[in-house]
């Protein structure tokens, strides 16, 4: 039998060191949703769990200058019931509160669902539409990476020995800007999302003057869609642009067909949920409130 | 609502096992243990089909905490002899191979080793250390491949039965039966109309919350006492005794609290290999399965391809039916063929009707019971083709369906006559309802469907116990799977004359109540219950004797009558009434413990009726389907506990919304199951759903003093087409493959297709 | 393999117990101190039946490591009733036939109580999305919203 130990990091350092000292054997313990499932099938066999959230920086939520720091193993639970940040990132916040059950937003974080690097995380693609930096600790340094450029592959990400995630920051943006987060699942909840789409809009009266897609559960890593967002940017919105869009969606599908969907169905829902995503992004950039609970957006 | 007839009767009392079941307290069998157990673990194959060359469990028996490794070799070979397992059969040469592998592996998940260790991590380290070296052979998953000439043959032993012309080689079909009434040739030579379509389902689970466990302790001097869960305990005692060559008399069986069932809990997986391993460690044994293991190696009901066609005039009387049933039974004969056939066209009068039906084995889980087994799949199919009746037709579904109703006196293809039935009650009853009065939403469609059960009745024994106060134990033999223990006091407390709250149930282990036929078929309230109301009224005989000889008249001079000896009349004496305490007081003087008890084999079981009613959208962009409303009518003969009667067309109709939309078992091409766990193997969840309105029917069913019918099984029927029927009023395209799922109702959606004036 | 000295409150009581490193709370609870009315359906968080409250947070306990718990506050079904009082859920989950088999019973009053004291006025819409974690084969869940909803109903004409 393996010998695994469990430890309680007090701090960002020790836990990094921790880290270190496991020798590729460590494992990073936040709401643990992802981590207990794996142990439990002998997907994975730590040599050292280490449990981060007695970390202060690591799970609480500050604001500077309209800039959101989340720590990375703050449950999900709590994120929702931020009321700022519900407000000024909608869309990121219903994302991560579409993570699992009421259960599972007792535990699961942010920063735990980015590391398990799942293609089909909820909360990803709403954070690439959002341009989020991710933190990251090392034994000694720290450095900071856009949210897209972090998983390399499914279970992959380009975190070296030692390295943990410390916490997510979005970027403060104008008030005249919105997000949503839109994503198929078969049943309304419990599932794991066939297609995710995040959209994040800047607009200047009916104009769309920025925006950012991010597309979830279509290729082995959740995308930033740039030829999608240029398509929306400079535009009204329009019927042209939409359909430019969602077609720009479904062309960046490199999808599989497995027991959650297919790949002609994952192509053409990308575009679909472009189209509702972005109406909801625009209504709230508008100040027009979208109500959560229709994650088809039908 | 309750029954003006009735004191207790149709009531809604607090369950006797209520405050049990909402505190924790009550026991589920995971929750058994006994000191100084060890944990028994299966191991199970990787394989779909496979040669067992050789097993090694030698490094496994040599790791420290192991305490005993059983395979094959540790129960013996069995003849090839069928015997009934809840609503189905099985044969016990098959059910020694199910429970441990011998010869082959015949899916993933067969459990080819067990073993006993002090700790769960040693078992599950030895179960590592089992060599098995397999000879991999190639699989077959698909009942239409199976079912060609060349496909990987399971059984070199299986000729078809009942084959025309007699089978002269080994196949996967184990057996060909058949059903006819009238000339469906003459019958479709008169209709004006003939619909014909194939359609197909999949396997789906019963999915109860709670998964398979089982304690067993064996000692030295041959007894052995089991706590599992399960429907049936003395299936459990029967099962053990044949595979493990016991008596039955050095078995005793105690159920558990059973956490869902739907008739998967009806036969054995880990009772005779917990039994086996405590045996050879001398200790005693708990098993649970995990999840996975629940889907990969316990029995799913089937899927099964159903090909029908329907003839009628043009006012919509049916005058032809066909339907051929090819049906799943996983890696051993046995499916639900059979009642599928029987099913298919019972809800309906047609004078020529032809079914044929087989039962074909392929490298998946062998199947259990699932409410209503196998009547589900082809009512699907003849539901689906009857709403594309009344399509063409322009009719009212509710109304085709009332022209074509099997009434008192229609003679059914599997040669049944019904007796008194109340399928145009619950028609007209659906027809009535609040949701079929009120007009569809905009944006949405309705559905509607019918479905047929026989119910069961059975063996039951019972037993009727006075304390000394003079309240009254009721004892029976049947797991309490959904209310039972409510509807059988509130038989006992009407019959004897007394409250409810004096009545006591208790389910009784194997060895302190007669035998007891499973909890299936919708039995218990019916024949558990008929059983209940005999030994009451051998407890009242009893009772009345006692008052006889207090008072010194005959017994014929004492009559019964709201909890209270009387005298019959003035001629016997003027004596005031004894009450059961009074009775009970002076038991010793007049005879000792006052008992009553009875058992039967019960017939008569009044067959079921349901119609539903489902209004849903579709998203046409996505293929999302959004149930607004529905509604279950039954003819429920007498709701003994209406709430319980309610919750049993709640939850049947919930299961079955389930396989109509997103439930199936999904392999790959491996032939390993792809989703077996409830992430991927999507059972409803509680906001995917509406409330599920329910009309319940009463016609009482005339062999049964209260007028019980089963309920449990009628509502996971309809549900199927229902469903399916609403889609196709929404899209305007028929679906004939469940279930329908996004991306395939989306890519139908999407495919060029010819408009369908009719549809 | 080095067993954890956890000092934790589990309904009121201190309670100290020793864990291995990866055993689960809803193991300690079931195995060791013989708290067996949080069910293990799954053990992957897909169907609510070990449903507790660590620190107030509802929480799959198989999802949640036992040494986790150091210094926590754990809630589970046996701390539900009050002596020999019911809670009011679990009274009208009698009441209303709320349950059939059980088994998942615990999980949904927990799981309800939990939504309860943080909203005790929910449309049937949040209430059938809290509750969305937790599996029940046997009701078709009708039963049980309208249990939750009627609770709820009483709670606020309590609270006049």
């Amino acid at each position: 039998m393996t010998d695994i130990q469990f430890k309680v990091a007090k701090t960002v350092r020790e836990a990094a060191s921790l880290m270190a000292a496991a020798k590729g054997k460590g494992r990073i313990l936040a709401g643990g949703t992802d981590l207990l499932v794996q142990m439990k099938a002998g997907m994975v066999t730590p040599g050292t769990i280490i449990d981060v959230k007695k970390i202060p920086e690591m799970v609480s939520i500050t604001e500077t200058k309209g800039s959101y720091r989340i720590g990375a193993a703050t449950p999900a639970a709590v994120i929702g019931e931020h009321k700022k940040l519900r407000k000024a990132w909608p869309g990121v916040v219903e994302a991560i509160n579409l993570i699992g059950s009421t259960q599972v937003q007792g535990r699961a974080s942010a920063g735990g669902t980015l590391c398990n690097a799942s293609p089909a995380a909820d909360s990803v693609p709403a954070l690439v539409a959002a341009g989020a930096i991710v933190t990251i600790q090392g034994p000694k340094t720290r450095r900071t990476v856009p949210v897209e450029k972090f998983n390399t592959g499914p279970g992959k990400t380009i975190l070296k020995a030692g390295e943990i995630v410390v916490s997510l920051t979005l970027p403060a943006r104008p008030k005249t800007s919105g997000d949503a987060y839109l994503r198929l699942i078969p049943r309304t909840e419990m599932d794991i999302a066939v297609v995710g789409v995040g959209v994040s809009l800047t607009m200047k009266g009916d104009t769309c003057v920025s925006a950012r897609v991010g597309l979830g559960a279509v290729a082995p890593t959740v995308l930033l869609v740039e030829a999608a967002a240029k398509a929306l940017t400079g535009s009204k919105l329009d019927a042209k642009a939409l359909d430019a869009a969602a077609n720009a969606c479904s062309a960046a599908c490199r999808p599989i067909d497995d027991k959650r969907g297919t790949i002609r169905y994952r192509t053409k829902i990308a575009g679909v949920l472009l189209r509702r995503a972005t109406a909801i992004a625009a209504d709230r950039a508008k100040g027009i409130s979208r109500p959560a609970h229709s994650q088809q957006g039908h | 609502m309750s029954n003006p007839k009735y004191k207790w009767i149709g009531t809604r009392p607090d369950r006797p096992d209520g405050a049990d079941k909402v505190t924790g307290r009550a026991r589920f069998a995971a929750d058994f243990n006994l000191a100084g157990q060890l944990i028994g673990k299966v191991l199970r194959s990787p394989h779909a089909h496979a040669r067992i060359k050789s097993i090694d469990t030698s490094k496994a028996l040599a790791l420290p905490g192991v305490k005993a490794v059983v395979t094959s070799k540790d129960f013996p070979e069995q003849a090839d002899l069928t015997v009934p397992a809840g609503e189905m059969q099985v044969n016990l040469r098959d059910v020694t191979r199910n429970i441990m592998a011998r010869e082959k592996v015949l899916y993933e998940g067969h459990a080819v080793a067990a073993v006993a260790a002090t700790t769960e991590a040693i078992a599950k380290q030895a179960l590592s250390l089992i060599k098995v070296d397999y000879q991999i052979l190639p699989h077959v998953i698909d009942v239409a491949e199976a079912m060609k000439p060349g496909a990987p043959v399971l059984h070199d032993h299986l000729m078809t039965e009942g084959a025309k012309p007699p089978a002269t080689k080994p196949s996967n079909i184990a057996k060909r039966i058949e059903f006819a009434k009238g000339d469906t040739k003459a019958g479709f030579a008169k209709a004006e109309v003939i619909i014909e379509r194939s359609f197909t389902t999949q396997a789906v689970h019963q999915g109860y919350i709670e998964p398979h466990a089982a304690l067993a302790s064996a000692s030295e001097d041959g007894q052995v006492q089991i706590w599992s869960t399960t429907q049936g305990h003395f299936q459990v005692r029967g099962f053990c005794a044949r595979l493990l060559n016991l008596e039955t008399s050095q078995i005793r069986v105690t159920p558990s609290e059973i956490g869902g069932g739907f008739g998967g809990t009806t036969v054995v997986y880990l009772e005779p290999l917990a039994v086996r391993l405590s045996q050879k460690s001398g200790k005693p044994v708990k098993m649970t399965m995990s999840r996975e293991d629940v889907f990969r190696a316990s029995g799913p009901a089937p899927g099964g391809n159903v090909h029908v066609k329907i003839g009628a005039m043009k006012d919509g009387r049916i005058v032809a039916g066909e339907c051929t049933v090819e049906m799943q039974a996983g890696a051993f004969p046995g499916s639900p063929v059979g009642p599928a056939c029987m099913c298919s066209f019972a809800c309906y009068d047609i004078d020529n009707v032809f079914i044929v039906g087989f039962d074909v084995v392929s490298n998946r889980p062998k199947v259990a019971a699932y409410r209503a087994p196998g009547a589900p799949i082809s009512s699907f199919a003849v539901e689906s083709t009857i709403d594309m009746l009344c399509q063409q037709l322009n009719m009212d579904p509710i109304d085709l369906r009332l022209k074509n109703a099997a009434t008192k006196g229609t003679k059914t293809a599997y040669g049944v006559t019904f007796g008194v039935i109340g399928m145009v009650e619950t028609l007209q009853a659906a027809k009535d309802s609040p949701h079929y009065k009120t007009p569809v939403k905009p944006g949405f469609a309705r559905g509607v469907a019918a479905g047929f059960w026989f119910n069961v009745g059975a063996d039951s024994s019972a037993a009727a116990h006075v304390g000394e106060d003079g309240t009254v134990t009721v004892i029976s033999g049947n797991p309490d799977i959904g209310g039972s223990r409510a509807s059988l006091a509130l038989m006992a407390a009407e019959e004897l004359g007394v409250d409810y709250d004096k009545i006591r149930p208790v389910i009784a282990d194997t060895a302190s109540i007669g035998f007891n036929f499973v909890t299936g078929g919708s039995r218990v309230t019916f024949a558990t219950g008929l059983a209940v109301v005999n030994s009451v009224r051998d407890l009242i005989r009893d009772l009345k004797g006692r008052a006889a000889k207090t008072w010194g008249v005959d017994p014929e001079g004492v009559i019964w009558e709201n909890g209270m000896a009387k005298p019959a009349g003035s001629n016997v004496g003027t004596f005031e009434p004894l009450t059961i305490a009074q009775l009970a007081a002076t038991a010793g003087k007049t005879g000792g413990p006052i008992n009553g008890h009875a058992q039967l084999n019960v017939t008569g079981a009044g067959p079921g009726f349901g119609v539903h009613v489902c209004d849903l959208a579709v998203d046409a962009d996505t293929g999302i389907v959004t149930v607004g409303r529905y509604t279950a009518a039954q003819d429920v003969g007498t709701a003994i506990h209406p709430s319980y009667v309610e919750g049993q067309l709640q939850g049947g109709a919930v299961q079955g919304i389930g396989w109509a939309l997103n439930e199936e078992y999904i392999y790959n091409a491996q032939g390993r199951l792809a989703n077996p766990g409830f992430l991927d193997y999507r059972i409803p969840v509680a906001s995917d759903l509406p409330m599920i309105e329910t009309v319940l029917v009463e016609v009482p069913n005339p062999t049964h003093p209260y007028g019980v019918r089963g309920v449990g099984e009628v509502p996971i029927i309809p549900p199927l087409a229902t469903v399916a029927n609403a889609v196709a009023r929404a899209t305007g395209l028929r679906m004939l493959d469940l279930p329908l799922s996004p991306p395939k109702l989306s890519a139908a959606l999407d495919a060029p297709r010819p408009l369908m004036a009719a549809e | 393999m080095a067993k954890i000295h956890v000092t934790t409150t589990i309904n009121g009581a201190p309670t100290e117990f020793l864990c291995d490193p990866s055993q689960t709370l809803l193991d300690v609870l079931r195995d060791q101190l013989g708290l067996t009315g949080s069910k293990e359906g799954c053990g992957s968080g897909d169907c609510g039946a070990c449903s507790v409250t660590v620190d107030g947070r509802l929480v799959c306990s198989c999802l949640v490591l036992a040494p986790e718990t150091e210094g926590a506050k754990v809630e589970t079904i046996e701390g539900m009733a009050k002596g020999d009082k019911l809670h009011p859920l679990q009274k009208k989950f009698v009441e209303m036939a709320a349950l059939q088999c059980g088994i998942c019973t615990p999980g949904f009053l927990i799981a309800s109580r939990a939504l309860l004291e943080r909203n005790n006025n929910p449309t049937e819409t949040e209430i059938r999305y809290w509750l969305a974690g937790n599996l029940c084969r046997c009701t078709g869940y009708d039963k049980i919203i309208h249990a939750v909803m009627q609770v709820a109903a009483e709670m606020r004409e309590s609270a006049k």
